[in-house]
C-alpha cells in the first residue's frame, strides 16, 4: 500500500546515518507501537486507537489465511453453582420440549384433547383453555413482541443469559457433550482419542457415539411434529407408515440439523451463523452483567511457586487454564468480552475452585457489570450483581413487557366467541324482482368459537319493512329474521337474501347474529342494501 | 499486499476500509464454510443433471427425472377429475327431479355449474346471471321465468335451447310483427294498455280491446304470460327489452326474440345437470308443482 498523502511522508522523522532501524517497532508521536499481535488481555486500551498511519513502514505480514481450521472443543468437566444451574435449566427445557405434547386437555367432544396443539389443518390454535383461530394472529404476534421483548429484558438485566442457559442451541450442545463425556471420557481421553488413528476401538467408540446423537437427534425432530397432530395417534400413524410425507420429511430434516448442529457444528452456530450475538452486543451497556477476567486482579499471571519466590509481583491468575479447559465455546475469557462468549458461567465454577485449592479468594472471574469492574480496579466499593439487575432500563423493558401481556390476556378475556361477516354481491348488485321489490344477496359468515354447536339468530337491523331469506329457508319462510344452527368450532357460511319493497333506496343496514343460548353473544355488522333508486 | 496493518488486539489484518475511525477487520472465515461452498456447487450439478435447467432454443433440458411443472399440473388435474368422477356418477344416476333432496349432491353440483357457467354462458348471461337489459339477455337471478323456473324446465332449455335452428324439440315460439296493424292512436291505446297491467299507465277501453283482439291469446288476459308459449309476463316490473313507451312500440311493431344455443351435443348431460341446478340456485328457482308429488318418478339406480 503507498502512501496517500505524500505531505504527511515529510514528517518522517529523519533517520541518522548508519542506525539499524528496529522495524518491529514503529514511533508515532513519541509512542511506539508493535507490530506483533497482542491479546487484549495485556494491550493497553489505546491499542484499539492507535492507527498505522500510512507512512509509516510496512508491519509485518502475518501470513494470508482465507479459511480458518476449526479447533475442536473438548471442555473438561466441571461442578459448581452455576454448573448445577445449567443441569436444571437444561432438564426442564429439554422436559417442556419433550412432554408439552403429550399434556392431555379436555375440550369436550367436539375439539381436540391436547393440551398445546398448533392445528394447521383445522386452523387452530389450542394453548391449555385458550384457542386461537387465525383471524386472532394478533395474539401470535403479541406473544412474538414479548419474546423479543423478553429478550430485551434478559439481555440489559443480566447479559446473554439466554446464549448461556436457554438457547436450544446450548442445551443441545451441551446434551452432546455430555454424551461424548459419556462414551469417550473427558477432556483428555477425548483428546488422545482424537488424535488416535482409526482402529478398531475407535471405530466402535465413534460408532457408538454417533449411533446415541441420532437417537437424540430423531427424538428431537420426532417431538416437534407431535405439536402439529394428537400425539399418540401421529405416534402409531408414524410408526405404521401411515402419517403424511409431510410429517416424515420434517423428522427428518430436524434429525438431520439436529444431529449436525448439536454433534458438530456446536460453538460455530454461535460465533458465526447465529445474529442473537451482534444483536447483543449493541443491547448490552456498561451496566448490563456479563463474565468477567478481573484482570486488575489477576495481572500479572504467575504460578503459585513463582508468587512465593517473588510475593507481590503477581496477580491472582496461576495461569492453569483451567477457565478454557471447561469452556464449552474454547474461548480465553481472560482476552476480554467476546462474541464467542455465551455467559455460561462454567469458567466462573472452574476459577472458583482453582481460588479455593489455592486459598484466595473467590471471584477472579465473575459476573460483573463493566462499571463495577471499573470501580473495583481503583478500589472504589461496588454494588451487589443482583442490584445491577434492577435499574431504569430494565424496569422500562418490564414494564413494556408486562403492559403487552396484561393487555393480551384483557383482549383474550373479554373477546367474543361469535362473530359475523358479511359480503354483499356486486355483480349484480341487486335484483329487481317481478312484483317490483328489489333484492339483495349477501354470503354471511357466522362464525362459532364454542366448542359446541350453537343456535344463532340471523337478523336484519335498519332497513324498514325487509324481510330476509337464506339458500336453506325458503323465500314462503321469509322474516326479519333467521335461526341457523352453527357447527361446534366452525364457520357457517350463509347465502342470505334481502327483499324491500319498490320505493326503498340504497342505504346502509345492519345484520346481527345473536347466540341463542345464556351468553346471549353477538356481533354486528354493517353493509349495504342497494337499489335502482339510488340513494336519497 | 504489502503494509497490510494489524489489529492489535486480535492479531487479524485489517481489510484497509475506514469509517470515521472503524475499520473492518479481515477475519478468516470458518472453513467449513468453504465445504457448504463446495457442497451447493454439487447440489447445483446434480440438480442441472435430474431436473429442467438450461435453456435451449425451444425448449429446456429436460432432465433425467423427466419432470416438469406442466407434467405435475396434469397429474393434479387427474387426480382431481378422479375425486370428481364419483360425483358425476352419482349425477349422471339421479334424474334432475330427485337432486334437491341430496342436499350434499346439490351443492356439489351448485359449485360444478357455477364454473360451467363462467366458461359456457357469460359470454351472454354475464358472469353474475344479471344478463343485460340493453342487449336482451335475461336475467337468471330474478323469479320471472320466460319458459319456466323450476329445474326440469331449466334443463329442458338448456338441453334444447331457445329458437334453436334444427333442433326439434327447441323452446319456439314466435311474436308477429304488428308493423303496419295499428295506426298510430292505435298503437298509443295499445301501448298504454300493456303499461297500465302493472300500473304505470291509465289504460282506456280502445286499447283494452285492441289488446283483447290481438295480444290476450298469448300473454292472457289480464297480462299474466304463457310460459308454454314462452309468452312474457306483461303485468309484472320485469321488462327484458324495456319498459318505456318508445321501448315498448318498437317490440310490438318489430319484435325482437331472444335465442339460446342448445347444448345437448355440446355439453355432457351432467355438465347440464349442474348448470341446471346452479341456475336455478341462483335465488328465483321454482319448486316444481306436480313432480314433486309424482311418487312415478325413481331414482334409477343402474348408471
Amino acid at each position: 500500500m503507498k502512501s496517500r498523502d505524500p505531505s504527511r511522508a515529510s514528517s518522517v522523522p529523519p533517520r541518522r546515518e548508519g542506525e539499524e532501524r528496529d522495524w518491529s517497532v514503529v514511533v508515532e508521536d513519541g509512542r511506539a507501537k508493535t507490530n506483533e499481535p497482542v491479546s487484549s488481555a495485556v494491550a493497553e486500551p489505546e491499542a484499539t486507537t492507535l492507527r498505522h498511519e500510512p507512512h509509516e513502514p510496512p508491519r509485518q505480514h502475518l501470513p494470508t489465511k482465507l479459511f480458518e481450521k476449526r479447533t475442536k472443543v473438548h471442555n473438561k468437566r466441571i461442578d459448581g453453582p452455576f454448573r448445577r444451574f445449567k443441569w436444571f435449566v437444561m432438564f426442564v427445557t429439554l422436559a417442556v420440549y419433550y412432554g408439552t405434547p403429550w399434556i392431555r386437555w379436555d375440550r369436550g367432544p367436539y375439539a381436540p384433547d391436547q393440551a398445546v396443539l398448533v392445528d394447521l389443518a383445522n386452523r387452530r390454535f389450542y394453548m391449555f383453555g385458550i384457542e386461537i383461530w387465525p383471524h386472532e394472529f394478533y395474539y401470535v404476534a403479541g406473544l412474538l413482541i414479548m419474546a423479543a421483548l423478553g429478550l430485551f429484558l434478559v439481555t440489559s438485566a443480566v447479559g446473554r443469559a439466554w446464549c448461556g442457559y436457554a438457547c436450544p442451541q446450548t442445551v443441545w450442545t451441551d446434551l452432546f457433550q455430555h454424551v461424548d463425556r459419556f462414551v469417550d471420557g473427558d477432556r483428555n481421553a477425548r483428546m488422545r482419542l482424537d488424535a488416535a488413528p482409526l482402529g478398531p476401538k475407535k471405530f466402535s467408540k465413534r460408532t457408538f457415539k454417533y449411533t446415541i446423537y441420532l437417537i437424540i437427534s430423531f427424538w428431537t425432530g420426532g417431538a416437534w411434529i407431535m405439536y402439529f397432530a394428537d400425539a399418540p395417534t401421529l405416534v402409531r400413524d408414524f410408526w405404521a407408515g401411515e402419517a403424511a410425507p409431510t410429517a416424515y420429511i420434517t423428522v427428518a430434516i430436524l434429525t438431520l440439523t439436529t444431529f449436525t448442529l448439536g454433534g458438530f457444528m456446536r460453538e460455530q452456530v454461535c460465533i458465526y451463523m447465529c445474529p442473537w450475538p451482534r444483536i447483543q452486543t449493541a443491547m448490552m451497556d456498561e451496566k448490563s452483567l456479563l463474565v468477567t477476567y478481573k484482570d486488575w486482579r489477576g495481572e500479572p499471571r504467575g504460578s503459585v511457586k513463582k508468587a512465593q519466590k517473588k510475593p507481590g509481583k503477581f496477580g491472582d491468575c496461576i495461569d492453569c487454564l483451567q477457565c478454557v479447559a471447561v469452556c464449552p465455546t474454547g474461548i480465553d475469557i481472560r482476552e476480554g468480552p467476546q462474541v464467542g462468549c455465551i455467559t455460561c458461567a462454567l469458567c466462573i465454577d472452574a476459577c472458583d475452585k482453582v481460588m479455593a485449592d489455592i486459598g484466595r479468594p473467590r471471584g477472579l472471574i465473575d459476573y460483573a457489570t463493566l462499571e463495577d469492574c471499573e470501580n473495583e480496579a481503583n478500589g472504589e466499593p461496588t454494588r451487589s450483581p443482583w442490584k445491577a439487575i434492577f435499574r431504569p432500563r430494565t424496569i422500562a423493558y418490564f414494564l413494556i413487557w408486562g403492559s403487552v401481556g396484561l393487555a393480551m390476556l384483557f383482549a383474550l378475556g373479554v373477546r367474543s366467541h361469535v362473530g359475523l361477516s358479511v359480503s354483499p354481491d356486486r355483480n349484480p348488485p341487486y335484483i329487481l324482482m317481478s312484483d317490483g321489490s328489489v333484492r339483495n344477496s349477501y354470503t354471511l359468515k357466522l362464525r362459532n368459537m364454542e366448542s359446541r354447536p350453537r343456535q344463532m339468530e340471523i337478523a336484519v337491523e335498519g332497513l324498514p319493512d325487509a324481510l330476509m331469506w337464506t339458500d336453506t329457508i325458503g323465500r314462503d319462510d321469509a322474516a326479519r329474521s333467521q335461526i341457523k344452527t352453527v357447527p361446534a368450532d366452525q364457520v357457517l357460511s350463509v347465502r342470505a337474501y334481502v327483499i324491500a319493497p319498490e320505493g326503498t333506496s340504497t342505504q346502509e343496514f345492519n345484520f346481527r347474529v345473536t347466540s341463542r343460548d345464556e351468553q346471549q353473544e353477538s356481533a354486528t355488522t354493517e353493509t349495504r342494501f342497494d337499489t335502482p333508486g339510488g340513494e336519497q | 499486499m504489502a503494509n497490510k496493518r494489524i489489529d492489535e488486539p486480535t492479531g487479524t489484518e485489517f481489510v484497509g476500509h475506514e469509517w470515521d475511525g472503524i475499520e473492518e477487520l479481515d477475519t478468516p472465515m470458518p472453513r467449513w464454510w468453504l465445504w457448504s461452498l463446495y457442497a451447493t456447487i454439487v447440489w447445483g450439478v446434480i440438480y442441472v443433471i435430474l431436473y429442467p435447467a438450461w435453456p435451449l432454443v425451444n425448449k429446456a433440458t429436460e432432465g433425467v427425472l423427466g419432470w416438469s411443472s406442466r407434467g405435475e399440473l396434469a397429474e393434479e388435474m387427474s387426480v382431481v377429475d378422479q375425486a370428481r368422477a364419483t360425483v358425476r356418477e352419482e349425477l349422471a344416476r339421479i334424474p334432475i327431479e330427485r337432486l334437491p333432496e341430496n342436499s350434499e349432491l346439490f351443492g356439489q353440483a351448485v359449485a360444478g355449474g357455477r364454473s360451467a357457467f363462467q366458461v359456457h354462458c357469460s359470454q351472454c348471461h354475464g358472469s353474475g346471471a344479471a344478463g343485460s337489459q340493453t342487449l336482451g339477455y335475461p336475467n337468471l337471478n330474478d323469479d320471472d321465468w320466460l319458459w319456466g323456473g323450476d329445474l326440469k324446465a331449466i334443463e329442458y332449455t338448456l338441453v334444447n335451447g331457445i329458437r334453436a335452428p334444427g333442433v326439434d324439440d327447441t323452446r319456439m315460439s314466435v311474436m308477429p310483427p304488428f308493423e303496419g296493424a295499428f295506426d298510430s292512436d292505435q298503437l298509443t291505446a295499445v301501448t298504454n294498455h300493456v303499461l297500465s297491467l302493472s300500473g304505470k299507465a291509465t289504460s282506456t277501453a280502445s286499447g283494452a280491446q285492441l289488446y283483447q283482439d290481438n295480444c290476450s291469446v298469448c300473454h292472457g288476459p289480464s297480462g299474466e304470460g304463457n310460459r308454454e308459449l314462452g309468452a312474457p309476463r306483461l303485468n309484472d316490473a320485469i321488462w327484458l327489452y324495456g319498459s318505456s313507451p318508445e321501448q315498448l312500440r318498437t317490440q310490438i311493431l318489430n319484435p325482437k326474440m331472444g335465442r339460446m344455443p342448445h347444448w345437448s351435443g355440446r355439453l355432457d348431460p351432467v355438465t347440464i345437470k349442474m348448470l341446471s341446478a346452479y341456475v336455478w340456485s341462483l335465488g328465483g328457482g321454482e319448486e316444481f308443482v306436480e313432480v314433486a308429488e309424482d311418487p312415478a318418478v325413481e331414482v334409477d339406480e343402474e348408471p
